[in-house]
């Protein structure tokens, strides 16, 4: 895979291009609007979904108070399990630790489970930089791999795809990786499952080395866990002789016990099921049972900093089941691409300015990528308060990144204004005497063109409401001549 | 009962009409209104653009003109969410930075008292049935700070079912944003755009001849996008509806 996301435009430019994309929203609208459907069903089935919803944020935010603890104890029982654990600071730690991992083997070949954290090093990149070809098992990622694509989806990285362009992906690129698309493949989604499963069997059964991330590490046995719904990664948490997971220091929670809230929480949030189909959870190496090398890779990658924010750290909670993504509007109407990253939608809004810092034009546009109706908020299954976050960041923004002094200035000189109350009003009457000069569109660049290329400015009224109220208080009590020259 | 009108600058500068309809309501109510003429603006669109400083002294205002009152009422979901929920937040912050607590005190005083239109109706005054008269199909469009921060829940409804003359239409997909989103509207003009132009096609689909809301600002955004298209649904404050009866038919509404 060549692509990556660097180089793309701020959010408001992508999303100019993409909301112009007639196909992306239709399969964007279908998509989202019925997981969040299913998504709404499955979580009204529990009573208790409200305490869950509590649990599962008071278990993060306590592991997040003692991460080191609970880091030191992972290792410890890691360790104690037959893996080797590593720390990586950033992506170019991890990768290159992977990367080392995998030449040690002899191998130049490595299976990949679904992984947020490789996607967010760019992992794949930086293997075919040394020569090691990574395969994407997951079905959606697999689609975005042989199209050379970006994937625009927490969950579903190909959900800007529909089934007539899966077929042509398949038909056009699988016999450049391996097995070529059967002969007359069509769009039904079994042939096309079909398809992918056969692809994907001699590399399940060729691979030595396997890399995959994790939703949780649950710190008091060392024990990893993988929720999944093809079985894809039970393939390559059990076949090949070598197992790396890379994993935030984020995914910890501290027991069994506390486990089991998240098992609740997360399929219901992300693919609405009661219970994904295949839950992996490892501890370690076992003899003569599944892979007998096992490293832990535990990555920083911005992590800490994010921590260090008393607002910012909440973002450190989510468990990445993308049902802020499936209830966005913005979202639905942008797709995935437009975040310029592989954290899109609300969660990325926050998550990637965090992780990478705000000095790009990107990642200081993607607070702003949001009109914070408070829909994501809502179906956090971890109580994220993302419209709190974004506006927090925004701050950060205002302060630190370039090309806002204009603005700057603008709301300090309105907030002069709005603190001058007889100023205020006389500027009030003085634009309502006006009313006859103003257009219904303006030609000039900057926020009243940005509103008046689509919408009608408003109609201002002849004379502001408080004009109004002062001449009939003037007549309740008996007063004339007030603030009569302004009228 | 007497209150105070907390009006917001959006409705003082652009929609009177709501301000008259608020005051004619509350008065058919039996609510003394007053209207500080210190008010202008909570600091909304300051604070969700990232201005929190700037923020602070319109926060002092708010707090300084509406002191005294037993109920602050506006007719504006996002302004009473500013005030209730974002208000507090600023006292903290103020207080975690060790800039003095009375913002905070000044938050927490003011955020309990400050109420919206239809909470103030139903929850307040206890009625449903304000006498109104309004002739017309109506759609309503819920807005996401009324609905989420406040938790209006069906009071509007509620409010607009018992109106007489009324048929309410329900809104296809009602609990969407409507993409406004203060600053949001002019710095993601083609997001915003293609939220609103999605909400004004369900209107449509409801046939209906009025758009109601209880946010001008969203209004003005879907008001802005059809009028440029020249469509023919009207949008309006429920404020105005509520207000309208058979003898007295707000100047605004309907013609005809």
């Amino acid at each position: 895979m060549s692509r990556t996301f660097l180089g793309m435009p701020p959010f408001p430019k992508a999303a100019a291009v993409s909301t112009r994309n007639a196909r992306l929203r239709a399969n964007l609208t279908r998509a989202t609007h019925t997981i969040r459907d299913k998504r709404a069903r499955a979580v009204a089935e529990l009573d208790d979904w409200a305490e869950l919803r509590q649990s599962g944020r008071e278990i993060k935010d306590r592991t997040l108070r003692h991460l080191d603890h609970y880091l030191l104890q992972a290792e410890q029982a890691v360790t104690a399990a037959g893996g080797t654990v590593h720390w990586a600071a950033d992506a170019a730690e991890a990768n290159r630790i992977v990367a080392d991992l995998v030449r040690a083997t002899g191998e130049s070949e490595v299976v990949k489970v679904k992984s947020m954290a490789t996607q967010e090093i760019g992992l794949n990149e930086a293997l075919a930089a040394e020569g090691i070809t990574a395969y994407e098992t997951d079905l959606a990622e697999l689609i975005v791999q042989l199209a050379d694509d970006l994937p625009s989806h927490i969950l579903v990285p190909a959900i800007h795809r529909n089934r007539g362009e899966i077929r042509d992906i398949f038909r056009g690129s699988m016999a450049r990786w391996g097995r070529p698309a059967p002969e007359g493949l069509t769009d039904n989604p079994a042939e096309l499952a079909e398809a992918a499963r056969l692809h994907l069997r001699e590399k399940f059964l060729r691979a030595k080395v396997a890399v995959s991330g994790a939703n949780f590490i649950v710190a008091e046995t060392g024990t990893l866990v993988v929720v999944e719904s093809e079985g894809n990664g039970r393939m390559c948490l059990t076949l090949p002789e070598t197992l790396i997971s890379v994993v935030g220091i984020e995914k910890l929670v501290p027991s069994w016990q506390d486990l089991e809230v998240f098992l609740q929480l997360l399929p219901r949030s992300s693919t609405a099921e009661r219970m994904n189909p295949y839950t992996s959870l490892w501890t370690g190496t076992t003899p003569s049972d599944g892979p007998s090398n096992f490293h832990l890779v535990l990555l920083d990658n911005g992590r800490s900093d994010t921590l260090a924010d008393q607002v910012g750290r909440q973002a450190l909670r989510c468990i990445r089941c993308s049902a802020c993504l499936n209830v966005c509007p913005v979202y639905e109407r942008a797709g995935g691409h437009a975040y310029g990253s592989p954290y899109p939608g609300p969660i990325g809004a926050i998550l990637t300015p965090q992780l990478r810092g705000l000095q790009n034009e990107v990642d200081a546009s993607l607070p702003y990528a949001s009109s914070l109706c408070g829909a994501c908020y809502e179906v956090c299954p971890v109580a994220i308060d993302i419209p709190e976050v974004l506006v927090q960041l925004r701050e950060r923004v205002v302060e630190q990144a370039p090309g806002h002094r204009l603005e700057r200035a603008a709301m300090k000189s309105a907030g002069w204004l709005l603190d001058h109350p007889a100023v205020y009003s006389a500027a009030l009457r003085t634009a309502g005497k006006a009313r006859g000069l103003q257009p219904r569109r303006l030609p000039l660049p900057g926020p009243a063109k940005a509103w008046s290329d689509s919408r009608d400015l408003p109609v201002l009224p002849e004379r502001p409401f408080r004009d109004w109220w002062n001449r009939r208080d003037d007549r309740n009590h008996g007063h004339t001549g007030k603030d009569d020259a302004a009228r | 009962m007497r209150v105070a009108l907390f009006l917001t600058c959006v409705n003082d500068a652009l929609y009177p009409d709501t301000g008259r309809a608020v005051v004619t309501l509350l008065e058919r109510l039996g609510v003394d209104v007053d209207f500080p003429a210190g008010q202008t603006c909570c600091g909304q669109p300051q604070y969700n653009t990232g201005y929190r400083r700037e923020t602070e002294p319109l926060a002092r205002r708010m707090a300084e003109v509406f002191a005294g009152y037993e109920y602050v009422v506006t007719p504006s979901g996002s302004c009473a969410a500013m005030v209730r929920d974002n208000y507090p937040r600023l006292g903290a912050r103020a207080r975690a930075e060790a800039s003095g607590t009375e913002l905070g005190r000044a938050a927490e005083e003011l955020a309990p008292r400050t109420v919206e239109l239809t909470e103030f109706l139903v929850d307040v005054l206890g009625v449903t049935d304000v006498g109104a008269y309004f002739p017309h199909t109506v759609t309503y469009h819920p807005s996401c700070h009324g609905l989420r921060l406040l938790g209006l829940g069906d009071r509007p409804l509620r409010l607009l079912r018992a109106v007489r003359g009324l048929t309410l239409i329900e809104l296809p997909g009602a609990e969407e944003c409507c993409g406004f989103g203060g600053t949001f509207a002019v710095k993601n003009p083609a997001v915003s755009t293609a939220m609103g132009l999605d909400k004004i096609r369900n209107a449509l689909s409801t046939g209906a001849e009025v758009l109601c809301g209880a946010d001008n600002s969203c209004l003005m955004h879907l008001g802005g996008l059809l009028r440029r298209q020249d469509r023919p649904v009207r949008p309006l404050h429920i404020a105005e509806i509520l207000a309208a009866t058979e003898h007295e038919r707000t100047e605004t509404v309907m013609p005809a």
